[in-house]
């Protein structure tokens, strides 16, 4: 974006501030912490939680997340009752059981992904949506689990796969119980690489640490939503360990463009629609041959055959050579 | 940048720390073994390649952008046999340690890597891993050149491999930058080696908000070999002469060249396909969860506004 274009935004924002600043904000109104505009619930919930004003991306759950790609009740959920076991009796501040507890009771969520079978615009597919409003977006068993059970379900159903992301990394209060998940998640995707169906990520913020260095990294091809933080390593603990000192835009999606990280910073307003048509570009009716229809190996001979016909056309060339270029059985008749 | 060494913690912390441990191993016990993990005399991957190699070739250089000497990698002759070796490497001295990032690889180191597994593959020869690592580099320059992408298709990569692969924790294994190198058949742990998602201080500043309770932090994630055996995320403990592997270390390669000689020997004796798909059935099985009955569920999850929770968990 160059120096005009920011200007003129920024003034719109100005002016949209001066005209939707009310003396005091009602209960069921947000605020932007970018541009200070005041909106109701319904009115972000339309507007995909993005502020109109300025663009903001806002954190969005999964359930939101699904409505805006599928449409309200345009998606069917997968294993709901999957919870987390606590293999390590962890205690940090509070003990995990509870705090897994405390975010399902905050979120009415199982876990910090929600699997669901949907059609976005008309095209079927699997999603894995994260929610970073469930204990960080953390990836403990459940999460990984999660994902290999979807990536299994979109292989055996010949769907493709879209992963939204919005997570700190591997859960830490699972131990290296949650590292092994990068290694579930990883191998389970391979699944669906060989079975031919393609994977779609979409990175929300932030998606840091272990989530990224895994299956994030990993899609075929990999959104990035504007302002999303990407890095393996947040920026604070980069400060803490190695005192560099990082620039605002550090680990930014507009950034990670830059770097060749990401294959585009898509505006969620936007999603639904991207999401379609690669799906639409990638789409295959059935595999299965028509009959009759030219199969791989009588292309090569048709290729030979043309080769053939064509040193036949040149005056002086042997006999013997045209005989070696033509296949013995091309059809084309000798 | 050196690695933040906490204070000791004062009783009070300390008898925490054991009341949170509790059984089978108490605080004190975990922070001793993490101390001997990280004990400047103990040896490193070059070490175990010096005692393990009657000869050994390192190779230099991802091909893309430069070499990193955190991530050692090469090819060497073992009991008359070629092998591919991958290891993380510290250093001893200040000089060596800075040279070395102190064990912490850029995302060179794990594009080598992957062009050596590349190598053992097509050579048909098994790759041996040697984990010793605080975590992958934490840098501005490594998440530009991607160091996420990086780990994740080193994980990839050594996950597909048909060879015989085996990886062994021999210090320090951290976080994603420990795990790239250690998708293998079998996976081996020195008995005072740790394992685990995040390294205690790293645990105990984002958990802890203080990097100065490392101690607890230990304590709650027990990422010793006994407990990584117990769930099964190693398949066996190599023992250590006593006192740890820094009082012999030509004894403590002996330790480790019989168990990844046996290793190998089994793994030799399966078909290739069968390595790579009981590798992917070792992984997916690892990390215990719960499943209620769908009824159950659709009645705890009721639709609230999940997105106004905030969580003040950051994660590794
Ligand atoms: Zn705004």
């Amino acid at each position: 974006m160059n120096r005009v274009n920011v200007s003129i935004d920024r003034l719109r924002q100005l002016a949209h501030r001066a005209e939707h600043r009310p003396a005091r904000i009602p209960a069921d109104e947000r605020s932007c912490p970018r541009c200070e505009s005041h909106y109701s619930a319904e009115e972000m919930r339309r507007n995909f939680r993005v502020c109109p004003a300025c663009g903001h991306h806002f954190p969005a759950g999964a359930h939101d997340r699904l409505d805006q790609l599928a449409g309200p009740g345009g998606w069917t959920e997968l294993w709901p009752g999957l919870r987390a076991a606590d293999p390590l009796g962890f205690y940090d501040l509070k003990a995990y059981s509870d705090r897994a507890q405390d975010a399902e009771a905050q979120t009415g969520l199982g876990e910090a992904i929600v699997c669901a079978e949907l059609e976005v615009r008309g095209r079927p597919a699997v999603a894995a949506i994260m929610d970073f409003a469930f204990m960080g977006g953390s990836m403990g068993a459940v999460v990984g689990e999660k994902l290999a059970r979807a990536c299994d379900h979109a292989a055996g159903r010949a769907l493709p796969l879209l992963i939204v992301t919005a997570s700190g990394g591997a859960r830490m209060q699972e131990g290296v119980l949650a590292l092994m998940q990068m290694a579930k998640s990883v191998i389970a995707l391979d699944g669906l690489a060989e079975a031919g169906q393609p994977v779609i990520v979409v990175l929300a913020h932030p998606t840091t640490g272990g989530v990224w260095a895994s299956f994030a990294s990993l899609g075929d091809v990999i959104y990035a939503e504007p302002g999303a933080l990407i890095a393996f390593s947040g920026p604070r603990v980069i400060e803490q360990t190695t005192r560099e000192k990082l620039a605002p835009d550090f680990g930014k999606a507009e950034l990670q463009l830059h770097n060749g990280q990401v294959d585009a910073v898509v505006d969620r307003r936007e999603m639904p629609e991207r999401i379609a048509r690669v799906l639409g570009i990638l789409h295959r009716p059935q595999r299965q041959q028509p009959p009759g229809a030219p199969g791989p190996v009588q292309w090569a001979q048709e290729g030979a055959g043309r080769a053939a016909r064509a040193a036949q056309s040149i005056p002086g060339l042997s006999r013997r050579l045209v005989d070696r270029i033509r296949p013995g059985h091309d059809g084309d008749g000798s | 940048m050196e690695i933040p060494r906490p204070q000791t913690g004062g009783r009070f912390v300390r008898r925490i720390a054991d009341r949170l441990a509790g059984a089978p191993e108490n605080a004190s016990r975990v922070w001793e073994g993490i101390q001997l993990a990280r004990h400047q005399e103990r040896p490193y991957t070059l070490d175990y390649i010096a005692r393990l190699c009657t000869d050994f070739e390192e190779l230099h250089g991802d091909r893309l952008f430069g070499d990193d000497p955190a991530l050692v990698c090469g090819i060497g002759r073992y009991h008359d046999e070629p092998v591919a070796i991958i290891g993380q490497q510290k250093g001893r001295d200040t000089h060596e340690r800075t040279y070395r990032n102190f064990g912490m690889p850029s995302p060179e180191g794990y594009r080598k890597a992957m062009r050596v597994m590349a190598l053992a593959e097509r050579l048909e020869i098994p790759l041996v891993t040697l984990i010793d690592t605080p975590g992958a580099f934490p840098g501005a320059g490594a998440e530009q050149r991607g160091q996420g992408s990086a780990i994740s298709h080193s994980i990839r990569t050594m996950s597909r491999l048909r060879v015989p692969t085996v990886a062994v924790i021999i210090g320090e294994g951290s976080s994603g930058g420990a795990l790239a190198i250690g998708v293998a058949d079998r996976v081996l742990m020195l008995e005072n080696a740790t394992y685990s998602v995040i390294s205690p201080e790293g645990a105990a500043a984002i958990l802890w908000r203080d990097a100065g309770k490392a101690r607890l932090a230990a304590a709650a994630f027990r990422p010793t070999a006994a407990n990584c055996y117990r769930w099964g995320v190693v398949d066996a403990v190599v023992p250590e002469p006593k006192g740890g592997a820094h009082r012999d270390p030509d004894e403590a390669a002996r330790l480790v060249d019989g168990y990844l000689t046996r290793a190998l020997r089994e793994l030799r004796a399966l078909p290739s396909g069968e390595r790579r798909r009981l590798r992917a059935e070792r992984f997916r099985r690892l990390g215990p969860f719960r499943e209620i009955p769908p009824d159950a569920a659709a009645l705890a999850a009721g639709r609230g506004e999940p997105t106004s929770a905030r969580s003040d968990l950051p994660n590794a």
